[in-house]
C-alpha cells in the first residue's frame, strides 16, 4: 500500500505532531509558548523539537531578550511541505475505513 | 493504528491550530449588553436633541457635547464589560487573557478603529458632522473584519454587515442615526445572543 509510506515516521507521535500543528499556523513560536500548549515538560519538549530539526522541518533560532535567553522554532519549507503530505495520507486512511 | 486514532490526531491537530493562533473567549454576554448600552446612549441623545436643540445642532452647544459625552460612555462601558466578561471566561476556558493570540486580536482590531476615531475627530473639529455616524460604523466595520484573522471566524460577519450600513449611512445622511442604533445596538444583541448560544452556554 504506496498510502502507508506518506504516514510520515517523524510525526508519529503526539508531541511532535502538536509542534507542527502550532508551527504551520504560526510565523514562530517561542519554547514557553509551545511548552504552555502542548502541556509538556522541558526536557520532553526539547527532545522532540530536537528530533525535528535533525530530520530539518523546523529551525531553531536562539538569541537573547533583555537578558533572558530565548529559544523560537520555525517551520522550514521541507517540514511544511511533509506535514501536509501527512495530513493528506491520514485523510485518506479515515476515507478508506 | 486504528481510524480512531487519525481521527483523534486530526482533531487535535485542529485543536492545536485554532488554540495556538485565535483568541477564541470573547464573550457573546458583553455583545449583548454594549448593545445595550448603545441603545440607552441613543435614546437618551435622541430625547436630549428632540426637546433642546429646536431643531438646530449647535456644534459648540451643550446638546452636541452631552451626546459626545454620552457616545464617550458608551464605549467606556462596553469596554469594560468586555474586558470584564472576557477575563471570566478566559478563566474558565483556562485560556491565558494575556498572550500572544489576545495581543494580535487586539492591535488588529486597533488599528483601524483608532485610525477612524482619530479622522472622525479631525473633520468634526472642521464642522463636518453629516457623515460622522456613517464613519463610525465603516471604520468599525473594518476593524471586525481586520480582526476575525485573529478569533473565532464569526466577527468577520458582524464586520461586513457594519461597512454595509455604513455606506448606506454614507450614500442617505439622513438615516445615519437610524443606522447608527441598528449597527451599534441591534446588531450588537442579535451577534451577542447568537455567541451566546453557540459557544458560551455548554
Amino acid at each position: 500500500m504506496s498510502i502507508i509510506t506518506n504516514i510520515n515516521k517523524a510525526f508519529d507521535h503526539r508531541i511532535r505532531l502538536g509542534i507542527m500543528s502550532i508551527l504551520m499556523v504560526n510565523d514562530y513560536a517561542d519554547f514557553k509558548m509551545l511548552k504552555e500548549l502542548l502541556d509538556v515538560t522541558d526536557g520532553n519538549l526539547a527532545s522532540h523539537t530536537k528530533a525535528l530539526e535533525k530530520v530539518d522541518y523546523i529551525t531553531v533560532e536562539k538569541q537573547f531578550i533583555g537578558r533572558k535567553p530565548n529559544t523560537r522554532y520555525a517551520t522550514t519549507k521541507q517540514g511544511r511541505l511533509a506535514f501536509k503530505k501527512h495530513i493528506e495520507a491520514l485523510e485518506k486512511l479515515i476515507n478508506k475505513q | 493504528m486504528e481510524a480512531k486514532d487519525y481521527l483523534k490526531d486530526i482533531s487535535e491537530i485542529k485543536n492545536l491550530m485554532n488554540k495556538s493562533s485565535r483568541f477564541i473567549s470573547l464573550s457573546g454576554l458583553s455583545g449583548i449588553l454594549a448593545g445595550i448600552y448603545a441603545l440607552i446612549g441613543a435614546t437618551i441623545a435622541y430625547w436630549l436633541v428632540k426637546n433642546h436643540s429646536y431643531g438646530t445642532l449647535l456644534l459648540d452647544g451643550w446638546v452636541f457635547r452631552t451626546c459626545l459625552l454620552i457616545l464617550a460612555l458608551v464605549a467606556l462601558f462596553s469596554i469594560v464589560t468586555a474586558i470584564f466578561l472576557t477575563t471570566r471566561k478566559a478563566k474558565k476556558n483556562n485560556e491565558k487573557i494575556w498572550d500572544g493570540t489576545s495581543r494580535r486580536l487586539i492591535l488588529n482590531f486597533l488599528i483601524p478603529l483608532v485610525t477612524g476615531g482619530l479622522y472622525i475627530l479631525i473633520i468634526l473639529a472642521q464642522q463636518k458632522y453629516g457623515q460622522a455616524g456613517a464613519l463610525m460604523l465603516l471604520f468599525y466595520g473594518l476593524a471586525l473584519v481586520n480582526a476575525s484573522k485573529y478569533s473565532i471566524g464569526d466577527i468577520r460577519y458582524l464586520g461586513f454587515i457594519e461597512i454595509i450600513l455604513g455606506l448606506i449611512g454614507a450614500l442617505l445622511p439622513g438615516y445615519g442615526f437610524i443606522l447608527w442604533v441598528l449597527g451599534f445596538g441591534v446588531l450588537h444583541i442579535i451577534y451577542g445572543t447568537i455567541m451566546y448560544f453557540k459557544y458560551d452556554k455548554k
